[in-house]
């Protein structure tokens, strides 16, 4: 037996007997993802139980080295695990920014002491993170942040305001921008650094979305401290390690609307009908839909091919530039599908026969995807500069 | 399959853009067209296209082919999209092989596939007859007589009509319109009786002609496949060629958008090239977008020949939906950003737009291919 087939024998033992029953259904909705943290959010109790259970395996992060609470698995036992866990429906044990961003970017730029000290809590689900980027004046032009840094020696003391902070009111600590130096060009001066949200300098102001939930604050920092020993990096040179996140937090929302479920055309089978001829009643909306499912395959098999490419030695191509624009483009148009074909259903907002209005809040939330994480302008003036090398206005 | 391309393949597909570049390009096509050349391409050059063997890509070894596969086929009809080379690469290779290795018999494909892998013989598909590709409509008839078949009717858009040594007629032995059943496929030799071929001057300035079919005799021995079932096959063989058009499209729609964002970095207005307007910058981006999805689609399709996907019908009407739609757009962008010069038979640009429609409508347009699409999908 191969040491691989082995790896999988052991590893379809082990789920076997340590995921839950109820840890092997579909989730229903954002609540089913488990984020950890210090007063972690539950729909089954069981979601403590399975991300403790993986977390010793150091399968809540299968890739990252065992020193840092990782699996230390190579790419091939990595796509091991994760078939066998689709195998049984195993779900995620641990969803978190700390996965999906700071830790690659720690892994990256971070010291020694600050992966020791702050990876194993991220692999363990101890703590949660929150992303302080994004401030009133400094959206899409994220490097004219104004949040300012003062040096006090041995720490920094934070002074400003974060906006549309994700999860800031049940996050417990923040990776941030803050500006220590305003002397150079803006981005120069950008300095990354980590701090506890438990303390007196810091207070979030949930804002309410469109679509009725409230992910996301307004976040002050009066006289926050932030220990020098957690600036990563370089004084003054933060704005690289920004960006390196900033790649994985758009490959994560470009998957947002991926996954097995019934393709729209079934869907409006069911509601609207078939003419004679076997075709949806209605040519216009059958147009849409297959419009939409020809681009749906076709960025699949652009997805597939970027990752061959890696696979085979040639490097993240520049068709990895437009992931973040098309598959956010393309979420959008499957939520408008979605109420095209459910009608009057879609645009119920409350109450069981709605099922909870999740069609029209998945609908408005979806709006926010082409905006976070870097707006489609942003994405596309991105790919003219960079990609096409077209000049600046 | 990874949708990546080998070494092999890869010295393949710069061996082609090289020799293309060289010796078919857009200047080429100009004199060909301004000689009036009945045939459309140079003999010269498709000989020694034969002769690097590129005619044998996707036919068997077994058939004096290099049993390469359709991959390495689509990667030099991409080039030849590129450079606009015609040739009888796209009617005889791609097309009229792909019939014959789908319905011939042994014996059948024992003489016509070497020939054509050889460049010595050129087949070539005779299919539409009405405004838009419908196979299931055929009405050329074959009418019994004796131990063969005569036929009688009007086939357009025959690819390399005049320069054709045999047509592969497909005409109804039996059933009616819209029936899959009743279809049969004939090999019928240029310059029969009963056959007469006209030159047809189309936008793309190929060679594509009209082939009348009156009391044309043909004997059982030249009947491809069975009688009355050659759909199965034939549609296949029209899969892999639809795929194949869809390969060239990606070469072309390429070159004409890699053309046009030169052009926005070279021409000046305003005090500044063009290419810093967003309004351009922003069209150019969603373009580049569309083409890199048109290459995972074009690419998944070839390799599913090549692995005898289930899903290879679904796999053809994607890849060429998806690229008439976006060869149309990236064609229609090309010219409009290249204002004026690009409305001038003098610049090269034109050349691009027209071929690409003519590519767009053969075997299908988008609208064909789409609705064909959604039914494979259900719906
Ligand atoms: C659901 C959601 C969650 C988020 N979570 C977080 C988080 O956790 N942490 C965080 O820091 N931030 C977060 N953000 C903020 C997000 O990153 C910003 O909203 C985004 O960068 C856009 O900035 P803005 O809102 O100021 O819009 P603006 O920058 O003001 O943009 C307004 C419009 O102008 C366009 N525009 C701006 N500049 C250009 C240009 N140069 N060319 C063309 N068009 C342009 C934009 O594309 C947009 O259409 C989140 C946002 C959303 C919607």
């Amino acid at each position: 037996m191969s040491d691989l087939e082995q790896f999988r024998q052991e590893t379809r033992a082990w789920l076997e007997e340590n995921c839950p029953d109820s840890m092997r259904t579909p989730i229903t909705g954002f609540e089913d993802l488990y984020n950890g943290g210090r007063n972690p959010e539950v729909s089954h109790p069981d979601q403590v139980v399975w991300c403790e259970r993986m977390a010793e395996k150091g399968w809540t992060v299968p890739h990252w080295p065992r020193e840092y609470g990782g699996g230390g698995l190579e790419k091939a036992e990595v796509k091991v695990l994760g078939e066998e866990m689709s195998r049984i429906g195993a779900r995620r044990a641990l969803d978190s920014f700390g996965i999906s961003m700071l830790g690659p970017a720690l892994l990256e730029f971070g010291n020694e002491e600050q992966k020791l000290e702050h990876l194993p809590k991220i692999a363990r689900g101890e703590i949660r993170w929150c992303q302080g980027y994004s401030e009133p004046n400094a959206g899409s032009d994220l490097a004219s942040l104004a949040t300012r840094a003062e040096d006090k020696g041995d720490h920094y003391l934070i002074n400003g305001q974060k906006v549309w902070t994700s999860y800031a009111d049940k996050a417990d600590w923040i990776f941030c921008l803050v500006r220590t130096d305003n002397t150079g060009t803006k981005h120069e001066g950008i300095s990354f650094v980590l701090f506890d949200m438990d303390q007196p300098g810091v207070t979030v102001k949930p804002i309410k979305l469109i679509s009725g939930s409230s992910p996301f604050c307004e976040t002050f920092f009066d006289n926050a401290r932030a220990e020098k020993k957690n600036l990563v990096g370089e004084d003054g040179k933060g704005w690289s390690i920004a960006k390196y996140l900033l790649t994985h937090e758009r490959e994560m929302i470009s998957g947002f609307g991926a996954g097995p479920k019934k393709t729209v055309g079934q869907m409006a089978l069911e509601t609207i009908g078939a003419d004679a001829s076997g075709r949806l009643a209605n040519s216009v909306l059958r147009q849409n839909i297959a419009q939409y499912q020809l681009d749906t395959m076709a960025f699949g098999a652009t997805m597939a091919r970027v990752g061959d490419e890696v696979k085979s030695g040639k490097g993240l191509g520049p068709a990895s530039s437009i992931f973040k624009y098309y598959g956010t483009e393309l979420n959008k148009r499957r939520n408008e599908l979605n109420l095209a074909v459910l009608g009057e259903y879609a645009l119920g907002w409350e109450g069981d026969e709605y099922n909870g209005g999740t069609v029209s809040r998945d609908w408005l939330r979806s709006k926010g995807n082409s905006i976070e994480g870097g707006t489609s302008e942003v994405q596309l003036n991105i790919v003219a500069k960079r990609v096409l090398g077209l000049p600046d206005a | 399959m990874a949708l990546v391309l080998n070494e092999e393949q890869t010295m393949l597909k710069d061996a082609a853009a090289g020799f293309l570049a060289e010796k078919a390009t857009v200047a080429h096509q100009r004199a060909l067209r301004d000689e009036g050349d009945e045939r459309g391409y140079s003999e010269s050059v498709w000989k020694e296209m034969a002769e690097m063997g590129w005619a044998g890509i996707a036919i068997a070894e077994a058939y004096g082919g290099l049993g390469y596969g359709y991959v390495g086929l689509g990667l030099v009809l991409e080039q030849t999209g590129a450079n606009l080379s015609a040739s009888p690469l796209q009617s005889s290779v791609l097309i009229g092989a792909s019939v014959i290795a789908e319905l011939g018999s042994e014996k059948q494909k024992e003489e016509w596939l070497p020939a054509i892998a050889s460049g010595n013989k050129l087949v070539t598909l005779a299919l539409q007859e009405g405004n838009h590709h419908a196979p299931l409509a055929t009405a050329a008839a074959a009418a019994r007589d004796g131990d063969g078949w005569v036929l009688n009717g009007e086939k357009v858009l025959v690819l390399d009509a005049s320069s054709a040594d045999a047509f592969i007629v497909i005409a109804r032995t039996s059933g009616s319109s819209g029936d899959e059943q009743g279809l049969s496929a004939f090999l019928l030799e240029a310059g029969s009786a009963g056959a007469t071929v006209t030159a047809r001057s189309m936008v793309d300035s190929r060679n594509a002609g009209l082939l009348a079919l009156k009391d044309a005799r043909v004997g059982a021995e030249q009947l491809l496949g069975e009688e009355g079932g050659a759909w199965r096959g034939l549609s296949r063989a029209l899969d892999i060629a639809a795929i194949g058009l869809a390969a060239e499209m990606l070469g072309l729609s390429t070159e004409a958008f890699t053309r046009t964002v030169d052009y926005l970095k070279e021409r000046k207005q305003f005090g500044r090239v063009i290419g810093s307007f967003q309004g351009l910058q922003h069209r150019a981006a969603e373009l580049f977008a569309e083409l890199e999805l048109c290459r995972s689609i074009v690419l998944q399709a070839l390799q599913g020949i090549d692995n005898d996907d289930d899903n290879l019908p679904l796999l053809a009407s994607a890849a060429k939906a998806k690229l008439c739609q976006i060869t149309q757009q990236v064609t229609n962008e090309a010219i409009q950003m290249h204002g004026g010069i690009g409305m001038t038979d003098e610049h090269e640009i034109g050349f691009f737009i027209k071929r690409a429609r003519v590519a767009q409508h053969t075997l299908g347009d988008y609208n064909y291919h789409l609705d064909r699409f959604a039914q494979l999908g259900g719906f």
